[in-house]
């Protein structure tokens, strides 16, 4: 992964003048390559400021990344005490100066010994200065608080055009030059020494506010070059000084189309199908015991699980205060924390200030290089400063994390009465998704909600989601939504039974409808067998009866005819035409 | 005052010996730092001689050396300023920047108090 640094990188051209790589983080980028090669630059700052360690930083890392010698001039801290208080950096200035690359002066002038007594120079400084640049051939040269001269020795006139001598002679001798001063109280050395030495001044501030102090370096000024002129926030840490050059960029990032799940399958299918955006900025919101750490745990574990880097900010708990609340809900962080997937950064945000903060951050992603973030919460960084600097810092965070296509998942602590706008507004514009956790009350019971805000660039799921926290993890189901509103929790469950048992209910009566139909139908086939048993036995009966009928007209008609025959003799011949007709319709 | 006399123009010991003879191995140890010929240089070498001879009567090692030649002297008598005369022996180490002109009084006048009591 590629993180830029988003600093002052000015487009000067080089070949104008030369610059002296420092080594130090950051530093060669606000001065766009480092120090004017060749010449003296100004350090001042206050007390604590570290004035001392960047010029030391400036002559190791010259020593051993730039192969350029260096003499250490101290007037203050002799060689063992300036050893022993580099070396918390890393730094092996002892083994340096035995492998003669550099050398240490510490010039001791004890007041009390010394007596002025007409007019003197500083010939014995240039002297020992040249002798020990002379014998290692060095390049560069520290001079560490001069200022004591003016406290040891006597006739500031001369002192004052002896040191104008010393850094014009520095500049003859082609070395590049560190002068540490103490800062004045009007002026920006309290001997006034950015007379002499006005090519580079840098200015180092150590500043207290609200309980909270943070180092600062400005370059008040660098001759013939562009330079960063910001203050700058920086770190002493395990190795050395790191400038952090946070300016906002421009809206340039690149975007990927690829997608990173949840880790939680229901959520997934809220966002789409297929979760957030890789390297998109999240945010989760939600009142005190709605579950943002989980969900941010559960991500990170999906993400560790994935084989991706996780780099967990935590401001409110300790790495094994989470590990082992995860554990309740079946979740197991520490194997991922063994193989060096996960990493957590916890620290109390009062700390130290918001860009101390920014800066430890920033320090951390650049050496871990993660490809998911996880800041939990962000509102408690945001409580340091005011509304305008913690959503500048956040601004500058999403930026960062931004251009190096992090993922990253904030949470932040809602508090119970403020409406969601307000207590949101500041950030929820920058961010790319947004996921709502909720607290439903009712029934004598809390129970959590989620639902996704907004989610740029993708379909998502306008539905209001239960979540249930288990011994197994997060397990997202519908809430139950109906005349009622929504329900949650028991209620849920009480109405799913309800429901359950109207079915059941139903199912019964369509039963027993089905029954009586059933009934209804046997009774009518039961009826209609009786009544074609009556019809049969009736036709039957007809059936005789007709027969009885038949027979017996033949019988009538046969005793007729015999009747006729015993009385035909005369009538046939007499109504013949007649009788035929009437014996025909007999017949018939 | 390149090499000849820089080149530790030393002050052997005289073998007048003002002091009382008691305190004989009391003697003044003085040496005197300086960058070059140059005017000034100069001046602090006539000036100490001068003190050597007139008020210590000889009854002082000292030892001129010049930075140039021998840089790494420099460094490990913690020389800022030149001339720089260190008095060595008698217990305070002190040390007088300049030319010696302007307070060279002070210079005799603390060394003045020293020899009294010796002396005395």
């Amino acid at each position: 992964m590629k993180i830029k640094t988003n600093g002052f990188t000015p487009g000067a051209p080089k070949t104008l003048l030369p610059k002296c790589p420092t080594g130090i983080q950051g530093l060669d980028e606000i001065t766009g390559g480092g120090l004017p090669r060749g010449r003296p630059t100004l350090v001042c700052g206050g007390a604590g400021c570290g004035k001392t360690l960047l010029a030391a930083e400036f002559l190791v890392r010259g020593a051993v990344q730039f192969g350029e010698p260096g003499v250490l001039m101290a007037f203050e801290e002799t060689e063992k005490e300036l050893t022993a208080n580099v070396a918390s950096l890393g730094f092996d200035l002892a083994g340096l100066v035995r492998r003669k690359k550099i050398v240490i002066d510490y010039v001791h002038i004890e007041r009390s010994e010394v007596q002025a007594s007409g007019e003197y120079d500083l010939e014995g400084l240039f002297v020992r200065l040249g002798h020990a640049i002379d014998s290692i051939g060095a390049k560069r040269v520290v001079l560490d608080t001069l200022e004591v001269l003016f406290a040891s020795l006597p006739n500031e006139a001369i002192l004052r055009s002896e040191l104008r001598r010393l850094f014009r002679w520095l500049k003859d001798k082609g070395v590049t030059a560190v002068i540490t001063a103490e800062r004045g109280r009007e002026s920006l050395t309290r001997h006034g020494l950015e007379e002499y030495v006005s090519d580079c001044v840098i200015l180092l501030d150590h500043r207290v506010n609200d309980q909270i102090a943070t180092r600062h370096l400005r370059v008040v000024k660098y001759r013939g070059a562009l330079h960063g002129t910001n203050e700058f926030p920086f770190l002493i840490g395990d190795e050395g000084i790191s400038v952090l050059p946070i300016t906002s960029l421009a809206l340039n990032h690149e975007v990927s189309t690829e997608r990173i799940a949840t880790g939680i399958p229901r959520l997934d299918a809220m966002l789409g199908g297929k979760g957030f955006f890789c390297g998109s900025s999240i945010l989760v919101t939600g009142t005190a015991g709605t579950g943002k750490t989980i969900i941010s745990s559960n991500f990170a574990q999906a993400a560790g699980r994935r084989g991706e880097r996780v780099l967990f900010f935590s401001f409110e708990e300790s790495p094994n205060q989470i590990i082992r609340n995860m554990h309740s809900i079946g979740l197991r962080m520490e194997p991922l924390v063994k193989r060096g997937l996960l990493r957590f950064h916890s620290q109390r945000p009062s700390l130290c200030g918001l860009e101390m903060h920014l800066a430890t951050m920033f320090k951390e992603i650049a050496t871990f290089k993660p490809q998911v973030v996880i800041v939990d919460p962000i509102t408690s960084l945001m409580e340091l400063g005011t509304v305008s600097e913690g959503k500048g810092m956040v601004t500058r965070l999403i930026d960062y994390l931004k251009a190096g296509q992090v993922t990253t998942l904030f949470t932040s602590l809602t508090q119970g009465g403020h409406t969601l706008q307000q207590s949101e507004g500041g950030m929820s514009s920058l961010m790319d998704a947004w996921l709502l956790l909720q607290d439903f009350e009712g029934n004598g019971e809390r129970n959590r909600v989620l639902y996704v805000l907004k989610a740029r660039g993708m379909k998502h799921s306008n539905q209001i989601r239960e979540f249930l926290i288990s011994d197994h993890g997060i397990d997202v189901v519908d809430a139950y939504i109906g005349a009622s509103g929504v329900l949650t929790g028991s209620a849920r469950v009480a109405q799913a039974d309800l429901e359950k048992a109207a079915v059941l209910s139903s199912q019964q009566e369509a039963a027993q409808l089905k029954r009586a139909v059933e009934r209804k139908r046997a009774a009518l086939e039961r009826q209609i067998s009786d009544l074609r048993a009556d019809y049969e036995t009736e036709a039957l009966e007809l059936r005789r009866i007709a027969e009885q009928v038949g027979t017996r007209t033949l019988l009538l008609g046969t005793e007729r005819t015999a009747s006729g025959i015993l009385r035909q003799a005369d009538a046939k011949a007499a109504v013949h035409p007649r009788g035929r007709a009437r014996n025909r319709k007999v017949n018939s | 005052m390149t090499s000849p006399k820089s080149k530790t123009a030393r002050r052997a010991p005289q073998p007048v010996k003002k002091p009382p003879a008691g305190q004989s191995p009391a003697k003044y140890v003085l040496r005197l730092f300086v960058a070059g010929a140059t005017a000034r240089s100069r001046q602090a070498i006539l000036r100490v001689r001068q003190l050597c001879e007139t008020e210590l009567k000889g009854g002082c090692d000292l030892e001129v050396i010049d930075i140039y030649q021998q840089p790494a002297l420099a460094r490990i008598n913690q020389i800022v300023a030149t001339p720089t005369l260190i008095i060595e022996f008698p217990p305070p180490l002190r040390r007088f920047i300049g030319n010696l002109t302007s307070i060279s009084g002070l210079l005799v006048e603390l060394d003045l108090v020293k020899k009294v009591k010796l002396n005395l």
